[in-house]
């Protein structure tokens, strides 16, 4: 085989200039392909929970196992309230009796009396789906019966879940349960029947006290995203890496 | 090779084919990758659309105020005005069409979820008027004495 210089330094050229190129610029998306992800990308739904307005009145629990139709009197709910009572000798009392469905009416924790004068603190948190970005849950299911939407809720296809429980495993959370009546793995989805119609999740419209409130993190104007994006917010399990979107005001370093 | 030996490879490749064959009918057509990546994003398309669709069942007030106007207003300019209305009488669905009456919760549990007394320092509980239950008027109902859409009117 011959090669003359000419033809060497035209080659070399030529396949530099080729191999520097990204295989991604070779990429090809319909016009409308791309005005959808635009469009899409608008929004990213997330939650901001103040634990210190929270009074454990429960209304939270009780209008999501109406809106979502969760068996009232099964001890599996979507979303549910915690109580924390820290004690002087170091102890941190912990219940959520029916997942706080009735509120909480007694002192008692366990049928356990704790005197007022032996708090340090007490408080509620009411926990959900965190819909996070990273989501384990999703990674595990063998069948693609769960999945993340564009706008960043994780659904559960209930037609084509099997109910092997992975998912529900998976959850450093433990948001996720069988459900009792349809049979298949079921969790909070931030009322995605109701935020995709522009109204606020169920739990939300309940809550007298707006210690739960929905946020768009796209929208710049949007009331909630700006606390979550300029006040101090915290999240839970930061070290499992899921990058959780349920932002906490006022959490304690006790709350697992 | 013997034809023996052959078979069982020949039953292998038949089933791997009825397998695909059998796919392209079981699997839905909008089936496949449509998120971010195949980690998140592999699913039914049309299942987002079902989710969608799930009934709403409660209204809120700017349904309720349509025909009750009078209550409505009335708790609007009481301390309960931050109270849903369906957190007592229950979610509206189709009411009133198919659901004349709904399940209204007049019980003293329902009052107390948030006025009973809990030596909660750090809580916003204790921000609230609050009774010892095993004190306050044991055996009757709140709603005898107290007006719920205006707590307050009592009191004068």
């Amino acid at each position: 085989m011959t090669c003359s210089r000419r033809d060497f330094l035209k080659n070399t050229v030529g396949s530099s200039l080729v191999s520097a190129l990204p295989l991604s610029a070779f990429t090809l998306i319909s016009s409308a392909e791309a005005a959808a992800a635009l469009d899409e990308a608008k929004v990213r739904w997330a939650f901001l929970v103040d634990t210190t307005a929270c009074v454990g009145c429960g209304m939270c629990v009780k209008a999501c196992k109406n809106e979502n139709e969760i068996p009232y009197d099964a001890p599996v709910t979507r979303t549910w309230v915690e109580r924390y009572v820290m004690t002087k000798d170091g102890k941190t009392h912990i219940d959520s009796p029916l997942g706080g469905r009735d509120g909480f009416i007694d002192d008692k924790i366990r049928d356990e009396e704790i005197d007022p004068a032996d708090i340090d603190k007490a408080f509620f948190v009411p926990k959900l789906c965190n819909q996070c970005e990273n989501p384990a849950c999703v990674q595990v299911c063998p069948v693609g019966a769960t999945y993340q939407t564009n706008d960043g809720v994780v659904l559960i296809d209930r037609e084509w879940c099997i109910g092997c429980g992975y998912c529900i495993m998976a959850c450093p959370y433990g948001v996720r349960f069988f459900h009792p009546e349809a049979k298949v793995a079921d969790k909070c989805n931030f009322c995605y029947h109701r935020i995709s119609k522009g109204m606020d999740p169920a739990c939300v419209e309940s809550c007298a006290f707006g210690a739960r409130r929905i946020a768009n993190l796209e929208d710049p104007d949007d009331p909630v995203a700006n606390i979550i994006r300029t006040e101090r917010v915290a999240v839970l399990k930061d070290e499992y890496g899921t990058k959780p979107h349920v932002f906490y005001l006022g959490l304690d370093a006790g709350v697992r | 090779m013997k034809l023996h030996v052959l078979r069982p490879l020949w039953v292998a490749i038949g089933l791997v084919g009825l397998i695909l064959v059998s796919r392209q009918f079981l699997v839905p057509d909008d089936f496949g990758v449509h998120g971010r990546n195949f980690t998140y994003g592999y699913h039914r398309l049309s299942n987002i659309q079902e989710w969608k669709d799930f009934p709403v069942k409660h209204r809120g007030r700017e349904f309720c105020v349509e025909c009750h106007e009078e209550n409505v207003s009335k708790l609007n300019a009481s301390v309960h005005a931050p109270v849903e209305c369906e957190n007592c009488h229950g979610p509206a669905v189709n009411h009133p069409d198919d659901q004349e009456n709904l399940v209204l919760d007049t019980t003293r549990g329902l009052c107390l979820r948030c006025h009973a007394w809990l030596d909660y320092p750090n809580s916003a509980r204790g921000d609230l008027v609050s009774i010892e239950d095993k004190r306050h008027r044991r055996r009757r109902e709140c709603i005898e004495c107290h007006n719920p859409h205006d707590p307050r009117e009592e009191e004068e």
